[in-house]
């Protein structure tokens, strides 16, 4: 029997010649990473434990974003602890304000993932690196510091379910409705434990970008990773930016998949996740008299450059309805960099929107922009549990950049339209 | 290894943001954290749990963030243990990592009712319905994640591996 492309990279890190789903491996790690929020809790376990050394310090990637600029006193002591393990610990990728950025669209910009990596990561949406064909998924603190202190993780080997992708994305249409698309397909636990694999002719039209936002939503339909073949649009994204050198690997002929979907790609329309489930998907043009009191374009899910691309393209010379916040965050200070040098930043403050450096902020109801009581958002994040922008009683419905942008004009969710 | 007490129960998809909500992740203390455990979906959860009662739930229990905080205040809390349909994988994973006993159990997780006595045996995975009389068969652990809850976490595990 065949292995899928996630066993492949994990028999490879496991030193074994195959491995076969439900099998229990350890395998090494390419790299562990945390951030402000779940690298206190592992540093304390760490230390709790008697490690004093840290198995590679090229290998552990720290990164100040969920509550930085530090959003309260709290914080800060957490964002402290972070700064000065990393210090002692020399770890070398450690990103603090000034040149952070959101993990997941940082680590992949700086090279710092590549392609057959086998990453974990305290964070859920760690497995967003699958886009560059690498394994990688999403671990708690005390798997960190394990990982931290031996350079190697335990792993139920996945089954896998293939998405085979065919057609060409309509231009208003992007990763984002494909993967709520897919999400309101199979639901929150459609994938548990198991890769989601996407193969087929249409994964060529898909951009880095859009690939990234389909992997790091994988999380919300249980998976435990999501990955990609690695192909020319990957390899030119790798090319002189990743540090080690990438391995593509392929997913054998007769590898087993416990089912595969055919997704046709022209057919995909722009989408919402409705509260309070990322699986309760509509059509934006079904949504139309939903009212709205804000609107996020940012997130390790969408707070990409071409995130940016496309809230400018709807937003420029226009103006943000009467009654709507609209906040935009670039998700590191590279794409933040390029939108004030591309006049972004001025077209989004002209429009009536306020741009933030990079946070996961509003994502998680940290800060920067909380709902009230009955307030609805229209956001690029990836969750809309109850209470997870602000109080139990309001909304997130989630959505591309471009039907955020389309919605924040209007004051209602509005479906993009095509130039 | 056993315990027992009473059931709260809850319904599906109880995701991490309800179990610990991010707002109060400004701290890693798991006494302050565990003050705020299920308020955003039963706000008389703290001030009623008592050590050694049970939380049963449906599917897909501990879904979404990562944060390991999520089991570590249930636990905290004075929860013996939490029997659900299905758990998030990484819920699933922090709560052995962290020793928080789950059990996976269908019949145990649709049938039980709130506020019944119930007790559970880890060793056998036997769940008992004081309540009812009924007995229940949860999934047994992996040897693999046994040697883990018996060394009392992933960390203390590796230290004695």
């Amino acid at each position: 029997m065949g292995m899928t492309m996630t066993q492949k990279i994990l028999a490879a890190h496991a030193g074994l010649e195959s491995v076969t789903a439900g099998q229990l491996i350890r395998a090494k790690l390419d790299l562990v990473l945390g951030n402000d929020i779940t690298t206190p809790v592992a540093i304390n376990e760490f230390t709790k434990n008697g490690f004093s050394e840290v198995f590679d310090k090229d290998k552990i990637a720290i990164v100040l974003d969920h509550f930085v600029p530090n959003k309260d006193i709290k914080a800060a002591q957490q964002s402290k602890q972070c700064r000065e393990f990393a210090c002692r610990h020399c770890v070398s990728h450690f990103y603090d304000v000034g040149k952070m950025g959101i993990e997941h669209a940082l680590l992949p910009e700086q090279g710092v993932v590549t392609a057959g990596d086998c990453v974990i990561g305290a964070d859920s949406h760690t497995c967003t690196y699958g886009a560059l064909g690498a394994f990688s998924t999403g671990v708690g603190s005390t798997d960190m510091a394990a990982g931290m202190a031996t350079g190697t993780a335990w792993f139920k080997v996945p089954a896998a379910i293939r998405f085979e992708l065919t057609g060409k994305l309509p231009p208003i249409c992007s990763g984002k409705d494909v993967i709520l698309t897919i999400i309101g397909m199979i639901g929150v636990d459609g994938a548990l434990y198991k890769s989601m694999e996407f193969t087929g002719d249409g994964v060529a039209c898909l951009s880095m970008d859009d690939r990234l936002c389909i992997c790091n939503m994988a999380i919300e339909a249980g998976a435990k990773n999501g990955i990609f073949p690695v192909d020319d649009v990957t390899r030119r994204y790798m090319e002189g930016r990743c540090e080690r050198p990438p391995r593509e690997f392929t997913a054998d002929p007769d590898a087993a998949y416990e089912k595969t979907i055919e997704i046709d790609l022209s057919q995909i329309v722009p989408t919402v996740a409705c509260p309070h489930l990322p699986e309760n998907t509509h059509p934006a043009s079904e949504l139309g008299g939903i009212k709205i009191d804000q609107v996020v374009i940012g997130s390790c899910t969408n707070g990409r450059m071409e995130d940016m691309e496309t809230a400018y393209r709807i937003l420029k010379g226009k103006k943000i309805a009467d009654g709507v916040r609209c906040i935009i965050i670039p998700a590191t200070m590279q794409i933040y960099r390029e939108c004030v040098q591309r006049g972004y930043v001025t077209a989004f403050i002209d429009a009536g929107a306020v741009v933030s450096t990079p946070t996961c902020g509003p994502c998680l109801g940290g800060y920067m922009g909380i709902l009230a009581a009955g307030e609805r958002c229209v956001a690029t994040t990836n969750r809309n549990f109850v209470g997870r922008m602000g109080h139990v009683d309001s909304e997130v419905y989630l959505a591309s950049p471009a039907t955020a942008a389309a919605s924040a004009l209007t004051g209602y969710i509005t479906a993009p339209k095509e130039d | 290894m056993n315990t027992q007490g009473h059931v709260f129960k809850y319904g599906d998809n109880v995701d991490t943001d309800v179990i610990i909500p991010a707002r109060y992740l400004n701290t890693a203390d798991a006494n302050e954290l565990a003050k705020h455990c299920m308020e955003d979906i039963d706000t008389s959860f703290v001030g009623r749990v008592k050590p050694g009662d049970i939380m049963v739930a449906g599917w897909n229990f501990g879904c979404g963030s990562s944060r390991e905080h999520a089991p570590l205040v249930i636990k905290t809390c004075g929860t013996g243990c939490v029997i659900a349909k299905s758990f998030a994988r990484i819920f699933y994973r922090n709560a052995i990592n962290i020793g928080l006993p789950i059990l996976e159990c269908q019949a145990a997780a649709e049938e039980i009712q709130p506020g019944d006595a119930v007790s559970v045996n880890f060793d056998t995975g036997v769940i008992t319905d004081i309540t009812t009389g009924k007995t229940y068969q949860a999934e047994p652990f992996p040897d693999f994640i046994q040697n883990i809850i018996q060394a009392g976490g992933l960390l203390a595990s590796l230290k004695e591996g």
